[in-house]
């Protein structure tokens, strides 16, 4: 279980809150960007969709911020133990998180592509897909804050819907394709831009496989999924009894 | 080389000093060929539980040791049991080297000469180099062996205890903070040696270098006020600890 106890060195406390602090940020700059390439995307608005590009740099100097100071803690405290997997968590999280960006910016960048055609009408389907990632990004994070493994398992297995919508997202851009051949192009386009989404959808799922490790110290396997959804079965049954 | 069959086998061990007791009920198996690090803060009863692996204990008179120490399946502390030999096939390195106010030479050839185990002065010679030689030290000594061990530096002083301790064909050297008095490129001489040891030993060491355990042990055993608390593969210990209270000293909490 994570330490609740406090370190007998400070600085080193400090330096282990700093990196969830780091990781919270980076978080919240991924969320952001989703946000507004939603926005973007409902409004048809070419100019925020090429901020979101212009901004990824930033996200990517904030993962190096995290590699660089994640090292050090490692060379200097040489943590063990929870406090171990802490650090190699959150070089893994830095990295799922700057891919999910990457994967707004090319979502971004394929819309900024469309141009004329960005009021088509399957693009409406985009919206709400990255709404759910957005959500589930600040559920990754508040369970990653929280050591939550099982909100880290509900998320995981919340990949599901996303890839049930991508699919069915690919049903309608082709019929569009076959309704006429202009349309091929900017579906392409689309379709690329879903790829992208379900991908963010990808990351997600490692990011709770690493709650995961975190809070239980042993590598996520297909078994763990299984076993909490039998216990959660157990759970609510007993749950009448839970108001005591 | 790790074989499953326990080199040592220590069950409901408990000691008592005087009317205090300092060890709960231990029960440890330690593997041939392996190097067995002890760790726990200070008090914990690390040291004692290492000075029941070879009797020392025995020394004082207020201390009771209750339970069994199996070296290799028999008794240690049977009544038919010869503690001389039982110390001479368990040795034991301490925290401060200690060599005898005697030669380089004479500091080796003291274990086999009172052991018997030399049959001619020829044959001490050959133990004499091969000990040295196995504790890494015959190279920086070859040419001095008659100048007095006490004339070394820190870590050749801990290397000689060692090959003092390796003269007499032991099977398990216990080692009680061996490198807390020295550098830290001694303390990896003596890391490294313990490594090629324990190819012929069976190494348990007391350590308060956690770093040290996680280098040279291949399992570890966490002591906490005279018990043992956990036990296991080093590398499973120090990444997944399974009790909170080794948790808490690994990473700092104590």
């Amino acid at each position: 279980m994570p330490p609740v106890t406090e370190h007998i060195v400070k600085s080193y406390e400090d330096e282990l809150n700093r990196l969830v602090a780091m990781i919270t940020n980076l978080g919240q700059e991924v969320t952001s960007q989703l946000q507004k390439a939603i926005q973007a995307i409902i409004d048809h608005d070419l100019k925020t969709a090429d901020r979101i590009i212009k901004d990824d740099p930033k996200i990517d100097r904030l993962e190096h911020e995290i590699d660089d100071f994640a090292v050090r803690l490692i060379a200097l405290r040489q943590p063990v133990a929870a406090d171990l997997r802490h650090v190699i968590v959150a070089l893994k999280i830095s990295s799922s998180l700057e891919r999910i960006a990457d994967n707004v910016g090319n979502v971004a960048g394929r819309f900024t592509e469309l141009k004329k055609n960005s009021k088509l009408e399957p693009l409406k389907t985009i919206p709400p897909l990255m709404n759910l990632i957005e959500e589930m990004v600040e559920g990754i994070m508040t369970a990653y804050i929280t050591q939550d493994d099982k909100a880290a398992y509900e998320l995981w297995m919340q990949d599901d819907e996303v890839d049930h919508l991508y699919n069915s997202f690919m049903r309608e851009l082709l019929t569009y394709m076959m309704e006429d051949p202009r349309n091929i192009s900017p579906c392409i386009h689309m379709l690329i831009m879903g790829k992208n989404i379900e991908r963010m959808g990808d990351h997600i799922t490692n990011i709770a496989e690493n709650i995961h490790y975190l809070v239980h110290g042993t590598l996520w396997s297909k078994d763990i999924l299984a076993d909490y959804k039998k216990s959660k079965g157990r759970i609510k049954k007993k749950a009448p009894r839970k108001g005591k | 080389m790790l074989t499953n069959t326990p080199k040592l086998s220590v069950r409901k061990l408990s000691l008592f000093y005087g009317r205090q007791q300092a060890l709960f009920n231990i029960n440890m198996d330690i593997r041939k060929n392996e190097v067995m690090a002890l760790i726990g803060p200070s008090g914990c009863g690390k040291s004692s539980f290492l000075r029941c692996l070879n009797r020392m204990n025995d020394t004082f008179d207020t201390v009771q040791v209750v339970g069994n120490v199996l070296l290799d399946g028999k008794d240690i502390y049977d009544k038919s049991v010869d503690v001389v030999q039982l110390r001479a096939c368990v040795g034991m390195v301490f925290q401060r080297a200690n060599p005898f106010p005697k030669s380089i030479y004479d500091n080796v050839a003291y274990g086999p000469r009172i052991h018997g185990i030399a049959k001619s002065s020829a044959d001490l010679d050959a133990i004499v180099q091969s000990s040295l030689e196995r504790a890494g030290l015959l190279r920086e000594v070859h040419d001095r062996l008659h100048q007095l061990g006490t004339s070394l530096s820190g870590g050749q002083q801990q290397r000689l205890c060692i090959a003092r301790a390796i003269a007499v064909n032991p099977e398990v050297i216990l080692m009680d903070e061996p490198c807390s008095a020295l550098d830290p490129i001694a303390t990896a001489r003596v890391e490294e040696l313990i490594d090629e040891l324990r190819e012929r030993f069976t190494i348990v060491m007391v350590t308060h270098n956690l770093q040290q355990a996680a280098r040279v042990s291949q399992r570890i055993a966490f002591f906490h006020s005279g018990e043992l608390v956990e036990a296991g593969e080093t590398g499973d210990v120090f990444t997944n600890p399974q009790d909170k209270r080794t948790q808490d000293y690994l990473t700092g909490r104590y």
